[in-house]
């Protein structure tokens, strides 16, 4: 059982990079510890910049200290990171075309028991629709690993979402297919002539791929997209996945509207007759529990999606 | 140049915003009338800035966070040489031009997009952290509306500042007691302003803001000061210098003038040049 959450491994790879790239930032909002980035701080005190709790701040002087040639990453709880600093996200970081990676911690409902405060299940619909800001959620800390050394590559704005927990892994140290922007394909049951397609994101991946396993057993071939990428969404992939299939599910730990279930509709719609079911939160207050169990009340987990694919037609 | 010379540059770039305001249909005046002698101290008297090393990462920084002073800034850059002020006049806020209303970095000579208030102290902190962490010459410069000052991150800005010390960075509020309602005293007070940033942790000075002198005064002093960032807060009149058709009046925070008023402006602007030639 993994126990090391995908924070951690943006952290370990930032402090594998930072020792010889003097250039990279971490900002912290009094958040370094949930971040899993004190090491970074205690390692790298030159390069770590601490604003207090003070999200806008945290955003503008990432952007002014990218303008200079800095390459920073800003921690803050997903839920503050893509609202109280929204504009700053807007404006200084993605209108002025700055290098500031955002990454926002603890992700969706990983501070379940919180309440709605402490959610972030609207992100992905915020920052995607902002002109020039790149969105990503990661599946596992082996692809969250892949996406950092990627972002460390360009000068770009992005947005990316981890979760607070470790999840079980879905790849490995000597398996990981990563493409920058293109979606992981896991194909199960390939011989079968019921064939799905499962759409997932971020934590749901694995999930997703559980859920394949069962299904193969069932005799029903299904397709799994790692759709790490929401934006740019890999439209390609997703419409080369859709041939023969009688079905797409979307699953995703956000909001009903705006996320990952919007976007594969929208593609799905555009090419092929095939009904899309979504499978997201309620837009409602989501019930109180660890992250865990409040995924087994929506059926946000592997039976569900079983469910789903058994359930329809 | 000296202070006669830049006095002069002053006035005569404010017809040049009031051109891009005819023409356009639209801008905001007063703020830029307030705002012009801090500018044209800036670039051209203090700031290591130019179109030959506006890459260079030592060059001096500067960040208009009330963004809507557009037109003074776009009108100081293009006689500072950054692109041509015909074409500026002509083109700006016109359908599909790149002199959008507010700045834009997309523009030689502009760092950062603003517009929306509040952002421009917490961009110049990181910019002024950053260069300081590389050691460089560089000092960064934004200027603030009174009325921008509510912004909450504005303080958030001024706090950071003065925890990191950021004795390169100097902030100018133009401090013209109007904004779009009204008094600034009337709408949120800044009464006590010069206590509030410093009990941040600043040095703060006062000067007359539409002093070319009085403004190299303040900036020559802020250089002197160690380990503390600078707030200038410039005492200036909304609407200076175009007479008494607007100045110091709240409606003309962005009222586009007819062409009689035109003609006032103009007037009241060469009168002031003739009475500078002549001291």
């Amino acid at each position: 059982m993994n126990k090391i959450p995908n924070r951690q491994a943006i952290c370990e790879t930032l402090m594998a990079h930072a020792k010889n790239d003097r250039d990279i930032i971490a900002l912290c909002s009094d958040s370094r510890g949930s971040a899993s980035m004190t090491p970074f701080f205690n390692e790298f005190p030159e390069q770590s910049v601490e604003v207090g709790i003070a999200e806008q701040n945290l955003v503008s002087i990432a952007a002014g200290m990218a303008h200079v040639g800095k390459k920073p990453y800003c921690f803050s709880p997903a839920c503050f990171i893509s609202t109280r600093s929204y504009e700053q996200a807007k404006v200084d970081v993605a209108y002025s075309n700055t290098n500031v990676k955002l990454i926002g911690i603890s992700g969706g409902i990983s501070y379940g028991e919180l309440g709605m405060s402490h959610h972030s299940a609207q992100d992905i619909a915020a920052m995607t629709a902002i002109p020039n800001m790149r969105v990503y959620l990661p599946s596992d800390r082996f692809q969250t690993g892949k996406l950092i050394e990627e972002l460390l590559k360009d000068e770009k704005p992005a947005y990316v979402r981890v979760g607070r927990n470790p999840v079980e892994d879905i790849y490995s140290e000597d398996n990981i297919p990563f493409e920058m922007d293109k979606a992981t394909v896991h194909k199960y049951g390939v011989d079968n002539e019921d064939k799905v397609v499962i759409v997932a994101c971020g934590e749901m991946v694995r999930p997703a791929v559980d859920a394949a396993k069962i299904l193969e057993d069932r005799g029903i071939a299904a397709t799994v997209i790692d759709m790490y990428c929401l934006k740019p969404f890999d439209e390609k992939t997703l419409v080369q996945s859709l041939e023969g299939a009688r079905l797409v599910i979307s699953i995703e730990e956000h909001a009903p509207f705006g996320g990952l279930g919007s976007q594969v509709a929208s593609v799905v719609s555009a090419n092929r007759p095939i009904k899309v079911k979504q499978m997201a939160l309620p837009d409602d207050h989501v019930i109180t529990g660890k992250s865990k169990d409040v995924f087994n009340y929506y059926g946000l987990n592997a039976e569900g999606i079983v469910n789903a694919v058994c359930n329809l037609d | 140049m000296n202070e006669k010379e830049l006095t002069l540059k002053a006035l005569d770039l404010r017809k040049v915003v009031v051109d891009m305001i005819m023409k356009s249909g639209g801008g905001h005046i007063g703020g830029d009338f307030s705002v012009m002698e801090t500018l044209v101290t800036l670039y051209f008297d203090q700031m290591n800035i130019s179109p030959e090393n506006k890459d260079d990462l030592n060059r001096d920084y500067f960040i208009m966070s009330k963004g809507h002073s557009v037109e003074s800034y776009y009108a100081v850059l293009a006689d500072k040489g950054f692109f041509d002020t015909k074409e500026l006049v002509d083109t700006f806020s016109q359908f599909g031009s790149k002199f959008i209303g507010h700045p834009n970095n997309e523009i030689d000579g502009i760092e950062m997009n603003s517009g929306s208030l509040g952002h421009g102290l917490p961009v110049s902190v990181g910019i002024a952290l950053a260069c300081k962490k590389d050691n460089r010459p560089s000092r960064v410069y934004t200027v603030m509306g009174d009325g921008e000052l509510a912004e909450g991150s504005v303080w958030e800005g001024f706090m950071a500042a003065g925890h990191y010390k950021l004795d390169n960075l100097c902030a100018v509020v133009d401090r013209n007691h109007l904004q779009i309602s009204g008094s600034t005293e009337d709408v949120m007070t800044h009464e006590n302003l010069k206590a509030q940033v410093r009990s941040f942790g600043w040095n703060v000075i006062e000067a007359n803001g539409n002093s070319i002198k009085a403004m190299h005064d303040a900036f020559e002093a802020a250089k002197t000061v160690k380990d503390k960032p600078t707030c200038i807060i410039a005492n200036t009149i909304k609407g200076f210098g175009g007479g008494e058709v607007m100045e110091n009046k709240a409606s003309w925070h962005h009222h586009v003038p007819n062409q009689e008023e035109y003609q006032q402006i103009i007037d009241a602007i060469n009168a002031r040049r003739e009475a500078v030639i002549s001291e």
